[in-house]
């Protein structure tokens, strides 16, 4: 009894956890891609200053998830791990990089160019590979008697190079609507002109990644058709937000955007898990199977209960002391 | 040649986790020292400590921000290359490194943002409160980080179900056998680094004749601190290695260099041990002395490294030197620190430039005893992952092969190789800086919180800085 409800209880702490830091993170590594595409210098400065303050702080969600998944549901860590085995290792070069520039961009002259393609290099690779990982558990993991066997490169097939792709939109999506919120004049119009632009890329990609997804997953394919038709909510819902965000931005109002932009990832993400539920290890293994002892989901349990309150009014605290727009030529140096 | 992913991913982790280690032994010493000169300029209001506690929390910013970026690397090392050992130690491991990384956030957001931007903007004895909390942070990192590591060396309070190991005592698993020696020598350990940099610094700074007043304040500090903490790391040290004859004697048979189980053993100076023939090819040493430093008689018996079978037997050439480099240096600081107290009596410690050198010289010390230490440790567990119960072999990722593990290595050592110049490079900027006012702050200028590395203001490249004329000037 004590097990299934701490099973619960961690799942919905760590599905927390990932979903916090797509949101946060995303726009900020959203930013990072648009990079290159920026008006002029200057626009950069507005974007990376847009950012800047709170990037650190998104990222924590990251190690948080990462250390409560090996405390939790070791099974999770001990199979995606290996076999992603690649793939993690560029997210955390690219993130790596991409936390250096923020330190340095504004240091240095001189050496500038570099930080900004470290920047969005960094953001880039990262993305793609979160947007992958998110593909290969739609797909299942090859794992026997609770180890992983598969190959290397399992985990790069053509349909998580679409979803790494897709990812890469929703971020700059997500990044656009963000600056749209955070910065005014000429670098906002460029936000409000890319940003329709992006939502269509995304709409793209989710209705093809619909389409395949019960052709690379029968579970998927069996849920969605015949057994849950409740499901269909999430998807609609999605679509709504969608349908909005365009509206928002033809009426180029400046909040509403970025908020159906939320939306729009918060609903895929729960059609996701409700496709899933309560297989956590795909094809095989619920959350139950990856669950660590009780005793230990209970221990960590205690620790994490009283620290993510303390997080969460910290970041509320941040946003708030740094609301407001993001004006040229004003920040840090 | 087959690439064997075992020793390439053992390569692997001895890489990331060493240049991890480097930042945090730096940082524990650096956030107590932080949070003394506080407490003194509190007291005294003497503006010369707030100036020190100024600069250092500068530098304290730019480890500390390198401490995190590899740090984040090490919490997926586990799952990547060990995912077998991983599974199995879960139960235990899982917990206790997720709370040390819940330490950290913890610190990180309450209190890290007040010690590094809070300087003019909350009362000095809040500022000082949120110094002490930082460093106490820090040892509580250090404290759950060192209790899985010494569970690994000393497991203690579970029982194996179905290969998986299930905690039956956590007070007996946290403070295992070996627990509260590790941490006391690291925690000694961390004061060394922290004043053997100080003490450095500041006498490349006298030697400059730079803020001379403020430098030899902390020299004076630094060099008491040290005359005190040398000696008792050394007491230490042989407390821990008594316990590890106890729990581990195949790993103080290697750090001895001693073959064949005995009494009346030699304190080895030098020797190449050689394990075909299972002896050493040369040595030299003390007769006797290793059984007495061991067992307290001359002809006290001392474990030999052949009462294992050859692929029980860690590589001892490895572990006995590296053990005679931590104790020599070990020594070498004794040293020092006793040739201070020589000339304080004299009254030269402040204008004999060649002992200001000598400390100069000494800043690396701290970290190259810190890394031979841990090589010791963890090269004298070897094959064992978990001792006596599962070897490197069983906790390998058995889908890991020996070209992704030689990516993988190539990779990281790419990355930090280059994070870590363009961070010393940054790093010696700030020191050159040294201990100049603050830029005035720009109107408009808007401080981020949390993000450690902005506290310190220098320019990264010239083209954008001038205080660095200015301070020659
Ligand atoms: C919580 C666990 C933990 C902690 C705090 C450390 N290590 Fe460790 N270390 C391991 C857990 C571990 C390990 C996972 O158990 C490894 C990986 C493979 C192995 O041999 O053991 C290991 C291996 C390993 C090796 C290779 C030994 C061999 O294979 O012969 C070296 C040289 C180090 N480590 C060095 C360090 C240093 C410099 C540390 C300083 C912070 C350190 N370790 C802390
Ligand atoms: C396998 C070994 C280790 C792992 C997995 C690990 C993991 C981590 C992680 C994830 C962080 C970043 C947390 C953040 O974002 O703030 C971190 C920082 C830190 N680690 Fe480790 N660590 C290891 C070894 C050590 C050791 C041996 C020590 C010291 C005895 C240590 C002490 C610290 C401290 C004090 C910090 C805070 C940052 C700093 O002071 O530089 N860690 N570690
Ligand atoms: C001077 C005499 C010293 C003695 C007799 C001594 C003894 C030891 C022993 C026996 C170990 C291995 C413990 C084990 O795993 O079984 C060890 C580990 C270690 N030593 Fe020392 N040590 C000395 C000085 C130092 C100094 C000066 C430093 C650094 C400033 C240092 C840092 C370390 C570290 C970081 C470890 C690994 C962590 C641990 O196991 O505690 N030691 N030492």
């Amino acid at each position: 009894m004590i097990t299934f409800d701490l099973a619960i209880i961690w799942a919905g702490i760590i599905g927390f956890g990932i979903i916090m830091y797509v949101l946060m993170d995303g726009f900020d590594l959203g930013l990072g891609i648009l990079y290159p595409f920026a008006p002029d210098e200057e626009s950069r400065d507005v974007m990376m200053n847009s950012v800047a303050p709170v990037w650190d702080g998104n990222e924590t969600w990251l190690v948080l998830g990462g250390a409560g998944l090996l405390g939790a549901f070791p099974l999770v860590y001990s199979v995606f791990l290996p076999a992603l085995y690649i793939g993690v290792f560029l997210m955390l070069a690219g993130l790596i990089f991409r936390g250096i520039s923020f330190e340095f961009r504004f240091k240095s002259k001189k050496n500038r160019h570099w930080w900004n393609r470290a920047f969005c290099w960094g953001s880039a690779i990262a993305t793609f590979a979160q947007g992958a990982v998110v593909g290969a558990y739609i797909q299942g993991f090859a794992v026997e008697d609770f180890v992983y066997v598969g190959g290397p490169l399992d985990w790069l097939s053509p349909f998580t190079v679409l979803t790494g792709l897709g990812m890469m939109a929703g971020y700059s999506l997500l990044g656009a609507t963000w600056l749209i919120l955070k910065s005014e004049g000429h670098v906002q119009q460029w936000a409000y002109r890319i940003a329709p632009k992006l939502l269509l890329a995304v709409l793209a990609v989710f209705a093809i990644v619909s389409l395949w997804t019960p052709l690379v997953s029968m579970e998927v394919r069996e849920r969605w058709l015949n057994q849950l038709h409740l499901i269909w909510i999430f998807p609609i819902l999605a679509l709504v937000c969608a349908g909005m965000l365009f509206r928002a931005i033809k009426r180029q109002s400046e909040g509403l955007p970025f908020v159906m932009a939320l939306g729009l990832f918060i609903f895929t993400y729960l059609g996701l898990i409700a496709s899933k539920w309560p297989v956590i290890v795909p094809p095989n293994y619920t959350i139950w199977d990856a669950s660590s002892a009780p005793e230990s989901q209970l221990f960590l349990l205690i620790g994490v209960l009283f620290v993510i309150p303390i997080v969460l009014a910290y970041t509320a605290w941040s946003y708030w002391v740094f609301r407001g727009k993001v004006k040229v030529g004003e920040g840090y140096h | 040649m087959d690439l064997d992913p075992l020793l390439l991913s053992r390569l692997q982790f001895a890489f990331v986790v060493s240049f991890h280690a480097i930042f945090p032994v730096f940082t524990i010493g650096l956030a107590s020292y932080i949070a003394v000169l506080h407490g003194l300029f509190y007291k005294t209001e003497n503006p010369a400590w707030d100036r020190l506690a100024l600069f250092w929390t500068k530098v304290f910013a730019v480890v500390f921000g390198m401490g995190v970026v590899s740090g984040i690397v090490m919490s997926f090392q586990f799952g990547t290359n060990w995912s077998n050992f991983s599974y199995a130690t879960a139960n235990f491991l899982g917990p206790v490194l997720s709370y040390e990384v819940v330490t950290a956030f913890f610190l990180e957001a309450a209190f890290l943002g007040v010690l590094l931007f809070g300087r003019n903007k909350v009362p000095e004895g809040v500022h000082l409160f949120a110094a002490i909390m930082v460093a106490i942070g820090t040892f509580i990192s250090s404290f759950w980080i060192l209790s899985a590591n010494s569970w690994m060396q000393t497991p203690a309070g579970f029982e194996m179900i179905d290969g998986r190991f299930h905690i039956v005592s956590w007070t007996e698993a946290i403070f295992n056998p070996s627990f509260w020696y590790r941490f006391t020598h690291m925690a000694l350990a961390s004061f060394l680094t922290g004043g053997f940099v100080v003490a450095g610094v500041s006498a490349w700074f006298l030697l400059r004749k730079r803020d001379v007043e403020a430098n030899k304040k902390a020299l004076s500090m630094c060099l008491w601190l040290l005359l005190i903490l040398t000696p008792a790391q050394a007491v230490v040290g042989d407390f821990h290695g008594l316990n590890t004859l106890e729990h581990q004697p195949t790993k103080v048979a290697a750090m001895e260099g001693n073959w064949e189980t005995s009494g009346n053993v030699p304190l080895l100076l030098f020797a190449i041990p050689d394990k075909d023939s299972q002896s050493n090819l040369f040595e030299i040493g003390i007769p006797n002395l290793a059984s007495i430093v061991l067992t307290h008689h001359a002809d006290g018996e001392v474990p030999g490294i052949s009462a294992v079978p050859v692929d029980e037997q860690p590589p001892v050439a490895i572990v006995f030197w590296s053990f005679r480099i931590m104790v020599g240096l070990g020594f070498l600081m004794i040293g020092v620190a006793l040739a201070g107290l020589f000339l304080r009596r004299k009254g030269r410690v402040f204008e004999s430039p060649l002992y200001l050198k000598v400390l100069v010289g000494m800043i690396a010390s701290p970290f190259v005893a810190v890394l031979a230490g841990w090589i010791v440790t963890e090269a004298g567990r070897a094959p064992w992952l978990v001792y006596g119960v599962m070897s490197h072999a069983q906790g390998l990722t058995p889908s890991l092969t020996g070209g992704m593990a030689l990516f993988t290595l190539i990779g990281y050592i790419g990355v930090y190789s280059v994070v870590f110049l363009i961070g010393a490079y940054y790093l010696s900027r700030v020191v050159r800086n040294g201990m100049l006012e603050e830029p005035v702050e720009v109107e408009g200028e808007v401080e981020r919180p949390k993000r450690p590395l902005s506290a310190a203001h220098t320019p990264f490249d010239d083209d954008t800085d001038n205080s660095i004329e200015g301070a020659k000037a």
